[in-house]
């Protein structure tokens, strides 16, 4: 590979505290070689490949802690390229996927075969999770150990919730001898029983079973106190609501160690955008109050909440042409997780440096791998973006293979330019 | 005969009858003035006209129904429609056949109205998207049944002249209630004042939001009120999961003669049916033809679907 020197950029790597004006220089075997403002064209050599960004902004590539992707059994709502396509539109370069597959990955061959597929198939850096529990099912655990050693990074069981406290327990403690990560999705089944939207005016009006925001509160709190006693790897994959917050700050003040998630979509939509019974809006957890919405920002403001995912679930047409309530739950995002976020900076909510911060070394410090970093020597992926081009949200011009996009038509300002993974520029707009 | 007057449809975007949110003022005025004029035709003796003559009406019933399902098969019928009830409870649905699939093989049979009774609510939404023909909601899961709080307005408007002013309670199990629901939007859009009554866990906990004073205790609820409307209670939210028990809800939200006292001293009772006697409601009380309209809900109920098949028909 030809050496590269991005000129002109505004880097932007909250990992080494930067925001400057500068290059960067990526060798040959695609690691950083130099980074920041005192870099001079001139050292380098006419072989050397040179990219001007014109002040555009240069992140690390962002990594996404929450995606689908299809394979294996759900081929038709997205597989390993689709997903790898949308992801680079979107400058993300690493996924954490979920494993909600069929077969559900929960075995160690699973594992094996997933990580060859992805190595032949993708082109971006995937994460595999396996599940917490066999078969997600909530009550044997899985073998965290085996699991680990053969490259599974986490273990979820997606949008389902251990119930057992006991079964619950037993897993942190284990959990916390191997340092395995556990991420958790917090939702007491009793709780939101047959519930598809906020309980509030929204769910009386359109006559839907509500989820009350204790029923993800409650399993917070339970867990929380779980890991008092054993202290293991613990996160949060999404919260939804003010109450939720509350809780995790008060832990939080308290010392306690863990990471808590949340979805873009709850930090840019709330429960009116379901409208007229928009399945896409369909979410779990589901959108709340505008209230709810505006303390989840201030939880990413107040360093409460650690990561912004993306929460990609690519759902067919079949699925979402339903009555509501038989409708499949997800939204696409993947593609649109950056310039969504970048929303907040521009309506003032947030500091540009802050969302990177979420987007990038966050969650690879919670993984603990070695990206969201543009260290001298760190793999070089890149994403490019300028900050101020709008554009309009197209379902039919995104990369994913299913459509269900939750903002059809919403005007963005901030758009992909560039995707480099490991030096090699795989995406250009 | 009776004399009907020559009305053109209702305006092209309001095509569709999903819900009394979904109507105005105007409109729900409209189909009660029309309902009026088929009440005295419906107690003649010859009650057939030929308005809706080589119109297909279907009927789409997802859901088991007595009186709606026979109330639209009777109204299009007396209306000279082409009625074709399909109880979908046992049919295509259970192979595997979704509500859209199913719209569309419908459609292609070119029928002029489509009523449904689904236990999704929203399905009748999702299906006006999907038809060329008018859609009317008889009833979708816990969220409205128009033309049930258009017959009680009817009911009401027959008996006491009119709505504006009159206090209405309505009591029961509002949480899951559709009636409740239409009857809400409807009531207070022609100017009555609205208490609900509830024990809580059966109460949805943003009532207020509806314009509506919520009440635990029904003595306090009833007050002075012109029409008491109560809701069938269902069998499995009796059994501790909602309530503790029948004797108790009855003793506590059932319509006594006792409790009525504190309604206005010529209160009217209604009520949407089937009722349960004995846990909603005292059964002579039910049965008192002096105070309970029951009857004569079902009655106008074919007169304010006859009115709606041909406003909402093209």
């Amino acid at each position: 590979m030809k050496e590269k020197i991005l000129i002109n950029a505004r880097i932007i790597d909250p990992s080494q505290q930067m925001d400057e004006v500068g290059s960067l220089v990526i060798d040959n075997d695609g690691k950083v070689k130099e980074i920041g403002k005192d870099i001079k064209k001139s050292n380098y050599s006419k072989s050397t490949e040179v990219y001007d960004l014109q002040n555009n902004i240069l992140i690390p590539g962002i990594v996404d802690m929450k995606a689908f992707v299809g394979e294996p059994g759900f081929e038709y709502k997205e597989n390993f390229r689709t997903l790898s396509q949308a992801a680079l539109a979107g400058g993300v370069t690493s996924i954490v996927t979920t494993p909600n597959t069929n077969p559900i990955i929960d075995n160690v061959s699973m594992v094996d075969f997933i990580i060859r597929r992805g190595r032949d198939k993708a082109t971006v850096n995937l994460y595999p999770c396996a599940s917490l529990t066999k078969q997600m099912e909530g009550k044997l655990m899985t073998e965290f150990g085996l699991l680990s050693a053969r490259g599974i990074i986490g273990f979820s069981d997606v949008l389902r919730t251990v119930q057992n406290t006991e079964t619950m327990a037993r897993i942190m403690d284990y959990a916390s001898d191997l340092g395995v990560l556990i991420m958790q999705h917090v939702e007491d089944y009793e709780l939101s029983k047959n519930g598809c939207i906020n309980e509030g005016e929204i769910s009386m009006r359109l006559g839907l079973q509500g989820i009350s925001h204790i029923a993800e509160k409650i399993i917070i709190e339970r867990d929380l106190s779980l890991l008092s006693e054993f202290p293991c790897r613990y996160h949060i994959n999404q919260i939804s609501s003010e109450q939720s917050l509350n809780v995790i700050k008060k832990e939080k003040e308290n010392g306690k160690e863990f990471s808590v998630g949340v979805s873009i979509n709850n930090l840019s939509l709330n429960e009116n955008d379901i409208g007229d019974f928009k399945t896409f809006l369909k979410l779990s957890p589901p959108l709340r109050l505008e209230n709810d919405r505006l303390s989840l920002v201030e939880g990413i403001k107040n360093n409460l909440i650690d990561v912004i995912v993306s929460d990609h679930m690519p759902e067919d047409v079949e699925g979402k042409r339903l009555p509501f309530a038989q409708a499949a739950t997800g939204a696409i995002g993947i593609e649109t997780l950056l310039p969504l976020a970048l929303e907040l900076y521009h309506n003032e909510s947030l500091p540009l440096n802050r969302i990177i911060e979420t987007l990038t070394i966050n969650p690879s410090r919670i993984l603990k791998i070695n990206k969201g970093t543009l260290k001298k020597g760190s793999d070089a992926d890149i994403c490019v973006f300028d900050l101020n081009a709008p554009w309009v949200v197209k379902a039919d011009k995104l990369k994913s293979k299913s459509k269900n996009t939750a903002i059809e038509d919403r005007k963005l300002q901030g758009k992909i330019l560039m995707t480099f993974l490991n030096g090699k520029l795989e995406f250009n707009a | 005969m009776a004399v009907i007057n020559k009305t053109s449809a209702i305006k092209s975007s309001t095509k569709h009858l999903l819900g009394i949110q979904n109507l105005s003022i105007q409109e729900a005025k409209r189909i009660l003035d029309e309902a009026k004029t088929f009440i005295k035709l419906n107690r003649s003796k010859s009650k057939k006209l030929d308005l809706l003559r080589g119109k297909t009406q279907i009927n789409l019933f997802f859901e088991p129904s007595t009186r709606t399902q026979s109330s639209f098969d009777l109204a299009g019928k007396r209306l000279g429609a082409d009625v074709m009830t399909m109880n979908m409870s046992n049919s295509a649905l259970k192979k595997g056949e979704t509500l859209i699939d199913t719209a569309m093989t419908l459609n292609a049979m070119h029928p002029d109205l489509i009523v449904i009774r689904h236990q999704d609510s929203g399905a009748p939404n999702l299906l006006s998207q999907k038809v060329n023909c008018s859609v009317i909601n008889a009833g979708d899961g816990r969220r409205e049944h128009p033309t049930q709080a258009l017959l009680d307005a009817l009911t009401i408007i027959n008996r006491k002249g009119k709505i504006e002013g009159l206090k209405i309670a309505i009591c029961g199990d509002i949480l899951h209630s559709r009636v409740a629901r239409s009857n809400i939007y409807l009531m207070n859009m022609l100017g009555a004042e609205v208490n609900v009554v509830a024990p809580k866990t059966l109460m949805p906990k943003s009532i207020d939001r509806l314009g509506v004073k919520s009440f635990t205790d029904m003595k306090k609820g009833l007050d002075s009120c012109d029409i008491v409307m109560m809701l069938r209670l269902q069998n499995e939210r009796m059994q501790g999961s909602f309530l503790p028990s029948k004797r108790e809800y009855y003793e506590y939200f059932g319509l006594s003669p006792d409790k009525l006292k504190f309604a206005s001293k010529d209160a009217l009772i209604m009520h949407p049916g089937p009722m349960n006697r004995g846990v909603e409601i005292d059964t002579k009380l039910a049965d008192d033809i002096n105070v309970s309209l029951v009857k004569e809900q079902v009655e106008l109920g074919v007169a304010v679907r006859m009115a709606c098949l041909k406003l909402y028909c093209k």
